[in-house]
């Protein structure tokens, strides 16, 4: 009990310098607040994986979630959009906020908060159906579209937005899991934007490609940054510092400090930060 | 000695040489400090038992094919000469005559003096030809024995020759199985070739009656041998037991992979195995006895005539026997559907159950398929039930409420009782088992490479 209450008291230190970034951020940005948390806490079974987190997104910025493996930010991203929730053993306390509702209210629908806030995974997982199917599964599902052609125009622009119509579009009914990976993870990519999310989460989606199809995923993050909100977990701290605005660092289950992307990775407030980016641990 | 206290004798053996292998190369380890065995003590001790007792063993199964032969030709040239200038079938009896009288059966009739002056000789030879054979194999066991006790010597590979006789036994016994197989077949085709001789094969695969009268009946002319009643009867059932199994077992295997907790699912799934193991006799008197009068009440409630013994009963039974083949199948590989491509459905925002319909189903569909084949060539194949339940009525007719007879029925019943082997009546049953085996060996095959390629596409 002690122990919890030591860890809240240094989450609360911590966080005393991060009101004050975010204050100084949030007066630069000028953005409205995405996603609030507030003591978040997650359980598997009787294994505590996050310590109570406190953290504000803003609107139509990038975070990036940093951290060593096991250090709870794929978890907390989860939390986000509650896919969590299957997991049998999996338990969230606390309050996540999207838009001022509370995701976790009980008569809130778990399906529309998907499609409000859209995943991107680590390993490229599109469906073994033709690409345009791909894309056109998830406008089917919530009824976005009324007619074929309607459907057609949502394919083509989120292929578009994903930057990948000119490579597919003379065979959109060839299976998409015959897409180099690159290719895949911007395919998933798009059929996350076609249903229009006003979020979207990113789990690590480079990890599985090479640097040239890395770097092409980074430009696409930067031009979706228009229109979409984006927290993307990385392991890369270069990424982090190439395409977020504000980072992250996470470390046992606890957020360590958050600040804008160039501050925390040039000039970072707490010492494991410090050890962590300078490649001491982790 | 006969060939079991043989077999023994060589067991024992073995284990002494096992034991004296170790001991010699142990010792042997001892005088050469300096170079190191190549292999363990035990390696040594197989390798000198192997060469103990195999060449021995193999000597065994030689002499013992090629004995009786050698003591009938030897029995056969102390015959008298107008014995022995008969023709080659009179030879043959008379040489069973005399096998029978020395083994002491006894035989019809008296026995003549020179059959009964043969007999001792082939006795006498048999006495011989078993000593000789102890001998030789002592012989051999001890020199094999010797050979190698004095070749143990640190860079002689023991383990590797070990392991070369272990290879080689692997392979015989696959060779075995195979051949098993092959033989099978061969015995059906040669057997189908002869009843071919009678019956054309038009008549037979095409013919849509089928009416073998037997011999024993009196009638003159050979009856008619169309497959396609007893086809049509088949199918009709494998169809009805497919259409209770899919979707009761997809529904199942839905459930379990997807609904039920761990728990549940590893008590429940061995449980619907049971299903499997259930002799298929007591599903034939459960279909007989209670759900054939059940389906005709309630034909006669509904206003049809269903009959008890129907295609309909055994189907309907065959069906609840094939749900296991489908459900635990199709459960291991809609369990196999990675959970990324789950994942990614409900992070689009869709429902569990729209996620199984249009993601996880569709992924495990070639795999599903696969197993449905499997249960169908299994149907097809199915006896028991069918005798019992199906009503025996070898007539082409589409109402599944009517007696059928099916392809396996009828070998039963052209293969029972007093037959003469040599007419169509009993050769047929073997045009059909080759049949039958055809069907199911197609549909196991479009199985296994449907199943094949599915797994590919994850791998």
């Amino acid at each position: 009990m002690s122990n919890d209450k030591l860890q809240t008291a240094t989450v609360t230190s911590a966080d005393i310098n991060d009101i004050k970034l975010q204050e100084s951020l949030a007066a630069t940005a000028a953005q409205p607040v995405k996603i609030t948390a507030r003591d978040v806490k997650v359980f598997y079974g009787d294994n505590q994986a996050i310590h109570g987190i406190d953290l504000d997104v803003y609107q139509n910025e990038v975070v990036a979630f940093i951290g060593p493996s096991g250090c709870g930010k794929s978890t907390f991203l989860r939390c986000l959009n509650r896919m969590n929730d299957t997991i049998d053993i999996c338990r969230v306390t606390g309050e996540i906020k999207l838009d001022d509702r509370n995701i976790y209210d009980p008569t809130l629908d778990v399906v529309q908060l998907r499609a409000q806030v859209g995943m991107v995974f680590q390993k490229p997982n599109p469906f073994p159906k033709s690409i345009y199917e791909n894309i056109a599964y998830g406008p089917k599902l919530h009824g976005l579209a009324e007619k074929k052609s309607d459907l057609d125009d949502i394919v083509e622009s989120s292929l578009r937005r994903a930057g990948l119509w000119n490579e597919v579009k003379d065979r959109l009914n060839q299976p998409g899991t015959g897409l180099s990976g690159g290719q895949q993870q911007r395919l998933c990519i798009a059929r996350t934007i076609a249903v229009s999310p006003e979020v979207i989460l990113m789990d690590e989606p480079c990890s599985a490609l090479d640097p040239i199809a890395t770097s092409i995923i980074e430009e696409l993050i930067d031009e979706l940054k228009q229109n979409f909100t984006i927290v993307i977990v990385t392991h890369n701290m270069q990424q982090a510092a190439r395409v977020s605005d504000r980072t992250a660092f996470f470390h046992l289950g606890n957020l360590i400090e958050i600040g804008a992307t160039n501050e925390l990775f040039t000039n970072p407030k707490q010492k494991r930060t410090e050890d962590y980016i300078t490649g001491r641990y982790g | 000695m006969s060939n079991l206290t043989l077999i023994v004798c060589l067991l024992v053996v073995m284990a002494m040489a096992y034991q004296l292998g170790m001991v010699r190369s142990r010792k042997v380890a001892t005088i050469n400090p300096v170079q190191r065995m190549h292999s363990r003590p035990q390696h040594y001790g197989m390798m000198v038992a192997l060469w103990a007792v195999l060449p021995a063993f193999f000597i065994l199964v030689i002499w013992n094919l090629l004995a009786p032969d050698v003591i009938a030709a030897l029995v056969q040239q102390s015959l008298p000469p107008e014995i022995q200038s008969q023709d080659a079938q009179a030879v043959a009896v008379t040489l069973r005559r005399i096998a029978n009288l020395a083994a002491n059966f006894g035989i019809v009739a008296e026995a003549a003096d020179w059959e009964l002056a043969a007999a001792a000789y082939m006795q006498q030879l048999q006495h011989s030809s078993g000593l000789m054979l102890t001998a030789l194999m002592a012989a051999i066991a001890a020199a094999g024995l010797t050979f190698s006790y004095f070749k143990i010597a640190p860079q002689r590979r023991a383990r590797h020759q070990v392991e070369r006789v272990v290879k080689a036994v692997l392979v015989i016994c696959s060779t075995i199985a195979i051949l098993t197989t092959i033989g099978i077949v061969l015995s059906m085709v040669t057997e189908t070739l002869k009843f071919f001789s009678f019956i054309k094969p038009t008549d037979f695969f095409f013919g849509t009656t089928w009416n073998p009268r037997f011999s024993t009946t009196g009638a003159t002319d050979q009856g008619s041998f169309g497959l396609l009643p007893l086809l049509s009867g088949t199918m009709m059932i494998a169809v009805i037991a497919l259409l209770v199994a899919i979707p009761l077992g997809l529904m199942v295997a839905i459930y379990l992979a997807e609904y039920a907790p761990a728990k549940l699912r590893n008590t429940v799934k061995p449980v619907i195995e049971v299903l499997a193991g259930i002799p298929t006799i007591v599903y034939g008197f459960f279909a007989l006895v209670t759900v054939g009068p059940f389906l005709s009440d309630l034909g006669q409630t509904l206003g049809l005539t269903i009959r008890a013994t129907s295609a309909l009963t055994a189907g309907v039974v065959m069906g609840i026997m094939i749900i296991p083949f489908i459900s635990s199948l199709s459960d291991d590989i809609i369990t196999q559907v990675p959970k990324a491509l789950r994942d990614g459905s409900l992070g689009l925002g869709a429902t569990k159950s729209e996620t199984i319909r249009k993601v996880v189903l569709p992924a495990a569909l070639p795999g599903i398929v696969g197993a449905v084949l499997l249960a169908a060539s299994r149907a097809i194949g199915e006896t028991m039930i069918v005798v019992l339940a199906a009503g025996n009525a070898p007539a082409l007719t589409a109402n599944p409420f009517e007696a059928v007879s099916t392809v396996t029925v009828t070998i039963v019943n052209q293969l029972t009782g007093d037959n003469d082997f040599a007419s169509p009546q009993s050769l047929v049953a073997f045009a059909l088992g080759l049949t039958l085996f055809v069907i199911t060996l197609l549909l196991n095959i479009i199985a296994l490479v449907i199943v094949r390629k599915y797994r590919e596409q994850y791998e």
